[in-house]
């Protein structure tokens, strides 16, 4: 229960950065759900769709928006497992904090 | 009054303590630390002076206090700080202060003696322990009667030839010296001496440096005293220490065992005196850092004594100091104080003196105001009593650092670690942290604070939040008629017009940049004309505000002729080019722009460049306008601008000329009536009366050099100053660019991914590299360039306008710094 596995200054930093992480990809899962168009550079949509060899507007149309709300969707998703990935990290970090507070008192 | 606005009004007072009160009466005035004095023996040498024996005595107990600080960090006793401010003892304890230190002084220096001797028997111990160790070893294979002598002959004697003994010397030495020593064995005896050595397997520690050394033990057989001689010679020169080792095995183990019960009494002792040390330490911790502060007290006090004269009566001291006005109950109080502690009733006299000499500057600042105050000092001290820019700075500052840094994220995460620093104050200052850089952070907490604060703002207006837009209200820009699916399949961009209203609605996003822009191509060139304007507006408005800061100053020292030939021109010269510049600014705003409300001349296509229209009014040029367009912005702008022209011109020489040639007129004015009221007075008394009191030099050239300097400077300033504000524009450009890079190269790749296994663990890590990266090079690389470039605009162009900056410190005698335990130099 007291194995000190990184020192007081990793131990910090990766608390910080784990409390960052889970609001920041929280709220950015939430606007990716809703399909906030600010972040519509960011989808991955397949170069097929994206530069389509047949001219088919319609369908061409209707596959490319298919495309992009299935990127918001899965990136979304992405976005809060890496949070709760975080959560695990955040857990982690803050027991080797506290094993490290307790070493040096 | 004493204010942030101004410095305060100080007075030079002459202050006559009894010989008898005058330490307390210091001591007293040391604690409060308002009263700076004045060195009145500066030729006399240190050794001279009255009290250097007292200070002697001060040094001698501070040496003997760092000897004692040492030895209690080398054995890692704590000491203890409680916080407590002990006063400075009176002279008579001094004596009592002086016997306990050299008592544990001494004390300390016996017990380190003494551990070192038991430490260097102890090692020969343990050596000569290992010797018999391993040549019993050595000798174990061949004894098989515990009597017989190692050097027993193992030939039988032979006729006619004496009997062959052989002779052994046992001895250790250190591994490093082995090879060197048994070479020169070999060489020197011939190879007629045998070796025989084996490693001490653990280290021993060497008595004096304290290290861990590694030594081998050997045994060097030989036959004859020649041989015997050179051996032991050969020993002592490479510092191989030999031991008596006995020749039976009986007698051996027998040593062995003395040996060991030595070893172990030795041991015993060792870790007493070791235990008694400690304790001494850790009785002297307790009150280490009370003896500190109080024998630098004394010694500061001293110090200042040695300043002060000494009366013909020799009865009192006598001192001059600088005081501020306001303080002068508080001082008169603590002299009181002083004196009814020492027991005199000889009250000290307080005597302020006129005096022509420029006072010190003294800002009397609380924990917000004093790292503005620091900014602004480090590039001159205010002179006395002009009018302190560190109060417009504890806005303007953060202002220009957050136009420059202007992103929300990142004002928000510099706002949070500012918050803690301020929230902690009070425990942060109580840890007393190390470090350079921690301490120059903590001290501009309040400057980070509003600086991300700002920072928030203008990232909201910049509408830049980690390079992406929020959009709260609604864009105010939509796809129109163009944006039909045929369209969008065969353009990969989309021009949006905004004269047509289906595409843009009119009127502007309420607050900020619209959210569209983030995601357009063409962000770069819509932002750089509003940054660059604005950044122009904000510049001249910052120059013009510090035009006229100097005006509070030409009235506080009733400087009429500076407010005439200076300020007015000045004004008139700056409004009048780059006021009407801003003004044109504004007025193509108001009046021109794209959509079906707006006529051709006032359109997209008519639209004058305001920077070819500033060129073309100093250079007196008109240009043909295109057919449709109307030549001038407004009916009568030749008129205005030629006009204006003119004025600015006549400003120069009014600058350059009359300033001079008025105080030339003044001074000869003076001298003419100092030597009338001189033949006057020489005319009633009937004797030469001596020469006027003060010989004021007037150099008429130096002073027209001068004020030809400060018109040059002035002029040329508005043109490269307002220049200079551009770099507003420059780094919030490069910050929104930087932003933009390190999102797209770093967090796309983690955010653009099709699985969800892949994904998400690619986003974990790649958000902890983009976390990073944005704390060091966005936060801490552009936010130290933006203060530095925040902090350029200041001491240069706005305090250039007003801030003379010639005056010196206030150093008072203050007991702060002894108590902080801060290093005195």
């Amino acid at each position: 229960m007291n194995m000190k596995i990184c020192g007081p200054k990793c131990s910090l930093c990766c608390t910080l950065i784990s409390a960052w992480g889970i609001v920041q990809l929280g709220i950015m899962g939430i606007l990716f759900w809703v399909r906030s168009p600010a972040f519509i550079e960011d989808l991955k949509i397949d170069d097929s769709i994206m530069h389509p060899a047949e001219v088919d507007i319609h369908g061409n149309a209707k596959r490319y928006l298919e495309a992009m709300d299935d990127s918001f969707h899965t990136i979304a998703l992405n976005c809060w497992i890496a949070a709760l990935l975080y959560i695990v990290t955040l857990f982690l970090s803050g027991w080797q904090l506290w094993v490290n507070n307790r070493i040096s008192a | 009054m004493g204010s942030i606005f101004r410095s305060e009004s100080m007075t030079l007072c002459q202050l006559f303590l009894s010989s008898e009160g005058s330490y307390n009466c210091v001591s007293e005035i040391g604690e409060i630390g308002l009263v700076q004095f004045r060195d009145l023996n500066p030729d006399v040498n240190a050794f001279q002076r009255k009290f250097v024996h007292e200070v002697r005595r001060c040094d001698e107990m501070e040496r003997q206090l760092r000897y004692l600080e040492k030895e209690m960090q080398k054995d890692s006793v704590p000491i203890l700080d409680t916080g407590e401010n002990p006063e400075a003892p009176q002279p008579r304890e001094m004596v009592d202060l002086e016997a306990t230190f050299e008592k544990l002084e001494n004390e300390l220096r016996e017990v380190n003696a003494n551990a070192e001797t038991l430490k260097k028997n102890a090692l020969e111990l343990t050596e000569l322990k290992h010797v018999l160790n391993i040549t019993q070893h050595f000798f174990k294979e061949q004894d098989s009667e515990p009597n017989s002598s190692i050097t027993q002959n193992l030939l039988p004697a032979e006729e006619g030839k004496g009997s062959v003994q052989l002779g052994f010397v046992a001895g250790v030495a250190t591994r490093e010296r082995m090879p060197m020593f048994e070479r020169m064995l070999w060489r020197v005896c011939r190879g007629n001496v045998f070796v025989r050595q084996a490693e001490i397997l653990e280290p021993l520690e060497d008595p004096v440096t304290g290290d861990q050394v590694h030594k081998i033990v050997f045994l060097i057989f030989f036959q004859g005293e020649q041989l015997k001689n050179k051996v032991k010679k050969i020993c002592d020169g490479c510092r191989a220490t030999t031991y008596p080792c006995p020749e039976t095995s009986k007698e051996r183990k027998d040593m062995g065992q003395g040996v060991r019960g030595r070893l172990d009494d030795l041991n015993i002792v060792l870790n007493q005196t070791t235990a008694h040390r400690h304790r001494v330490l850790a009785a002297a911790a307790k009150h280490l850092r009370t003896w500190f502060i109080k024998v630098r007290k004394i010694k500061a006090i001293y110090h200042t004594l040695n300043m002060f004269n000494l009366d013909v009566t020799n009865k009192c001291l006598i001192a001059e100091c600088w005081i501020p006005y306001a303080d002068l109950g508080r001082i008169q109080e603590a002299l009181r104080k002083g004196t009814d502690k020492s027991g005199t009733s000889v009250q000290p006299i307080l005597n302020r003196m006129e005096t022509s000499v420029k006072p010190p500057t003294f800002h009397r600042t609380n924990k917000f105001t004093r790292g503005f105050q620091t900014l602004v000092d480090n590039y001159g001290v205010a002179s006395y009593r002009e009018v302190n820019p560190a109060l417009y700075t504890t806005t303007t500052f953060p202002f220009l650092f957050a136009v420059m840094f202007g992103d929300a994220g990142h004002g928000f995460i510099m706002l949070l670690f500012a918050g803690w620093m301020v929230l902690r104050e009070k425990a942060l200052i109580a840890s007393k942290m190390s470090g350079e850089i921690w301490n120059i952070f903590f001290g501009g907490r309040y400057i980070l604070l509003l600086m991300g604060l700002f920072s928030i703002y203008t990232g909201t207006i910049y509408n830049d939040i980690f390079s992406k837009s929020f959009n709260i209200f609604g864009s105010n820009w939509h796809m129109g008629h163009n944006a039909t699916v045929k369209n969008l399949s065969f353009t990969e961009a989309l021009t949006l017009d905004p004269y047509y209203r289906d595409e843009y609605i009119g009127d502007p996003y309420p607050f900020g940049f619209d959210p569209i822009w983030q995601v357009s191509i063409n962000k770069i060139a819509f932002q750089n004309s509003y940054k660059m304007k604005i950044s122009i507006i904000i510049g001249v408005v910052h120059m013009l505000f510090g035009v006229i800061l100097s005006v509070v100053n030409q009235a506080f020292f009733m400087n009429t002729l500076s407010f005439v030939f200076e300020f007015i021109p000045q004004m008139i010269f700056m409004l009048g080019l780059f006021g009407y510049l801003c003004i044109m600014v504004f007025h193509k705003w108001i009046h021109y722009g794209s959509g079906p409300e707006f006529s051709v001349a006032y359109g997209s296509s008519c639209a004058p460049s305001v920077l070819i229209t500033f060129i073309d009014m100093v250079l007196l040029k008109s240009e043909e306008p295109l057919p449709g367009c109307n030549q001038w912005m407004y009916d009568g702008q030749y008129t205005v601008q030629v006009v204006l022209l003119i004025l600015c011109v006549i400003c120069v020489p009014i600058m350059l000329i009359p300033k001079p040639f008025v105080l030339r007129s003044r001074h000869n004015a003076k001298m003419r009536a100092q030597s009338h009221l001189a033949t006057i007075h020489e005319e009633e008394m009937g004797e030469t009366s001596d020469a006027h009191e003060e010989e004021e030099e007037f150099e008429f050239s130096e002073v027209f050099i001068e004020q030809a300097i400060h018109t040059i400077e002035y002029v040329l300033g508005t043109v490269s100053h307002t220049a200079s504000y551009l770099r507003l524009w420059a780094l919030s450009l490069a910050h929104a660019q930087l932003s933009e890079v390190v999102w797209n190269m770093v967090m796309k790749i983690g955010l653009s991914q099709s699985s969800n296994v892949v994904g998400s663990i690619m986003l974990f890590l790649i958000f902890a590299a983009w976390a990073c990266l944005t704390v060091s090079i966005l936060i801490l690389m552009e936010g130290l360039s933006a203060f530095l470039h925040t902090l350029r605009l200041h001491w240069v162009e706005f305090q250039s306008k007003f801030y003379k900056g010639e005056g010196y410190a206030f150093a008072p005698l203050t007991f702060k710094h002894i108590i902080s335990g801060e290093e005195e130099e």
